[in-house]
């Protein structure tokens, strides 16, 4: 496969003013699917669903395919009446469905006929983004370069923008087989290589490539990646007080770094919704992006329910079972309350109240958890700040930590960010480790122990 | 004289070197490795469990108090067999087949080990004839089963499903845990029991091993 980019290292942002880092309002708007434009002064609801308990199989096949005829018809239907402006569906491709790309393919036809039609009858703006899994991660040491599941991935990527994707994510994993040994122990050396040497090296391999099948295309755009299986790890592993919060959101700073990487080869945006990191993202590139909080509670609990919507572009609910509720089924409920969340935002912004709804829905939640902390519109521009300041990702993503700690600090000290004794021995070690790390990459990656060197292999990310 | 409860703090508070320089210390003064398994190395770990338990622990202090155990058992272990001594008892675990995650399956797996358990990881993805084979070469009298998606629990109910067909059903007791997965559901499928949370486990896995116990 041809190389169709060259890396370009941000090193400005492209929202250097915290009054200009708001929800609706992206610098580089994306014009995508059925006329819809994401970025450019509205928010619009991303909804995205899935299927309730059922084994995935040639033989369950026609009730799954029936499955999301009536998620689709169900959520159009909630959005024509509810008279939306614009409506993207996310449909993440279950593993199975990367497994075998025909049938992830086939859903995704069967998404975008719906799309089409109600473009076509009614008129609405929309998108489809697709997600394939990455299913790369099977081996252990996982290969992700090669083999039977890369194949496949890539596979399920030709497949689903042949079959109409209009935005194209993933939710990479090339580093998580370190970051969760490294989470799991609490040892920021091997967080820090994780995120930034090998999440790096895979993402800007594997978005070249995602990149370069979106130009061929020409109509699909390759939206953005999430940490989720880093930093969200981490920030549910905090919710069930198996980690420390500090932990998770200096964790959620490092992260930005390797999400970054995707835009570096050319994913214009919207990031995908559960990457938390997107503020940062958007500071520093000027994307738009999506993003999930207290209407994603079908899906998952956080401490960043009105805090995430600050600076949103597209509000998702994350996931949500297609099963009954006494409203109807719940990915249609769903809809409805996305619907709600984005009419608000967009009245505020007609209104020229947008900072002002934007503040208070930051305000509401920064100094309730260190994770919100760190992603208030001023954390978000001090992080992003760090990272652009730095020449290389390694460097990027101890400096993005330093920050959140700084932040943490000082909401600790001056803002009412109230730290438990164990929270604060944490940040204490969190700081101590990340000022003791070395200078180089290399140097990290040589002081490895062997126990971390035998989770992965160099050569799935280019290394020595 | 080497003060022995060292060896219960070096443990607690997840330090290797102590663990082990007491463990060798106390071997060369001739003192009897299963005491000191008994009465201070599993001690140890059940008050790393209960501060876990009480939120006093995070994982990352739990797991360090499971690696120093470990380090000093490693050293046991060969003593041990000489004497006949057995685990608590010898798990199979694995996150079901068509489910990659891992982090839950990896947090039992270490308190299992933690708590005296002889612990096979069979990974994620794995297919039911894997744990009906691990059962038979490991000895095993516990099998574990991980599933963090809905879409994958029902690769559970299979996987116990398979273990009858195979006739290993009777031998081994069956353990199951996971985000969307409940104690309900454990009935339904046929196993034996289901925990919330690792440490939990770790007391499951001890009530069924008595009920199971182990060749």
């Amino acid at each position: 496969m041809p190389e169709v980019s060259t890396p370009s290292s941000y090193r400005t942002l492209a929202i250097p003013d915290v009054n200009e880092l708001v929800f609706g309002q992206a610098p580089h708007p994306v014009q995508c699917g059925f006329g819809l434009q994401i970025g450019a002064g509205s928010v619009f609801p991303e909804v995205n669903f899935t299927l309730p308990p059922i084994g995935i199989s040639a033989e369950t096949w026609p009730e799954i395919l029936g499955q999301y005829e009536e998620m689709a018809t169900n959520i159009i239907r909630r959005a024509l009446s509810l008279k939306v402006s614009g409506l993207v569906l996310e449909f993440e491709l279950l593993p199975a469905m990367t497994e075998t790309p025909e049938w992830g393919a086939e859903i995704a036809a069967l998404l975008h006929r719906h799309l089409a039609a109600a473009h076509d009858k009614h008129g609405l703006p929309s998108a489809l983004r697709v997600t394939p899994t990455d299913i790369r991660d099977q081996g252990k040491p996982p290969q992700l370069r090669k083999g039977m599941h890369f194949e496949r991935l890539l596979r399920s990527f030709e497949l689903c923008i042949v079959a109409g994707a209009d935005i194209l994510s993933i939710e990479s994993v090339g580093g998580k087989e370190l970051h969760d040994r490294g989470l799991m122990l609490g040892d920021l050396r091997a967080i820090v290589f994780a995120l930034g040497v090998l999440c790096p090296a895979d993402m800007h391999w594997l978005w070249n490539r995602i990149v370069s099948l979106c130009a061929r295309n020409g109509h699909t755009v390759p939206g953005g990646d999430s940490a989720c299986g880093f930093a969200n790890t981490a920030m549910q592993l905090a919710h069930q007080k198996m980690l420390p919060e500090v932990l998770a959101a200096v964790v959620r700073a490092m992260s930005a770094v390797r999400s970054l990487a995707a835009f570096e080869e050319g994913a214009r945006g919207p990031s995908k919704d559960c990457a938390y990191e997107g503020p940062i993202l958007k500071a520093i590139t000027g994307a738009p992006i999506s993003m999930e909080g207290k209407s994603a509670s079908c899906a998952h609990f956080s401490p960043l329910g009105n805090i995430a919507a600050s600076m949103c572009d597209l509000w998702s609910n994350e996931s949500v079972q297609n099963v009954r509720l006494l409203s109807g089924n719940a990915p249609e409920a769903f809809t409805e309350t996305l619907i709600y969340d984005c009419r608000l935002m967009n009245v505020a912004s007609a209104r020229g109240a947008a900072l002002t709804m934007r503040d208070w829905l930051s305000a509401s939640d920064e100094f309730l958890s260190p994770q919100a902390a760190v992603l208030s519109p001023e954390a978000t521009i001090a992080i992003a700040k760090a990272i652009v300041n730095e020449e290389d990702e390694y460097s990027r993503t101890v400096a993005a930590g330093r920050a959140a700690v700084t932040i943490l600090r000082e909401g600790a000290a001056h803002r009412g960010l109230v730290l438990s004794k164990k929270e604060i021995l944490w940040l204490d070690r969190i700081e101590s480790a990340l000022d003791s790390l070395p200078g180089s990459a290399e140097e990290l990656q040589a002081s490895l122990n062997e126990e971390y060197k035998s989770l992965f292999l160099p050569e799935s990310y280019g290394l020595q | 004289m080497n003060d022995l409860s060292n060896l219960y703090e070096a443990i607690l508070n997840g330090d290797n070197a102590t663990a082990l320089e007491v463990t060798k210390a106390a071997l060369a003064a001739g003192t009897d490795p299963g005491s000191l398994v008994t009465d201070y190395m599993i001690p140890a770990m059940d008050e790393v469990g209960r501060r876990f338990e009480s939120e006093e622990y995070f994982v990352p202090d739990l797991l360090l108090s499971g690696r120093a155990m470990k380090a000093a058992l490693d050293i046991l272990r060969p003593l041990l067999a000489a004497t006949g001594a057995q685990p608590a008892g010898r798990v199979v675990i694995g996150t079901v087949k068509g489910d990659l995650h891992d982090i839950g399956k990896n947090l039992v797996a270490a308190m299992l080990e933690g708590g005296g358990f002889e612990v096979t990881d069979l990974g994620t993805d794995v297919a039911p004839e894997k744990f009906v084979e691990a059962i038979s070469t490991k000895r095993a009298n516990l099998v574990c089963l991980s599933a963090l998606l809905t879409v994958t629990m029902p690769a559970m109910r299979t996987t116990v499903e398979a273990l009858k067909s195979a006739g290993v059903r009777d031998r081994v007791k069956v353990m199951i845990g996971g985000a969307p997965v409940t104690a309900q559901y454990a009935r339904e499928i046929g196993a034996d029991g289901y925990s919330e949370n690792a440490s939990a486990a770790v007391a499951l896995a001890r009530r069924l091993a008595i009920e199971a116990p182990h060749a």
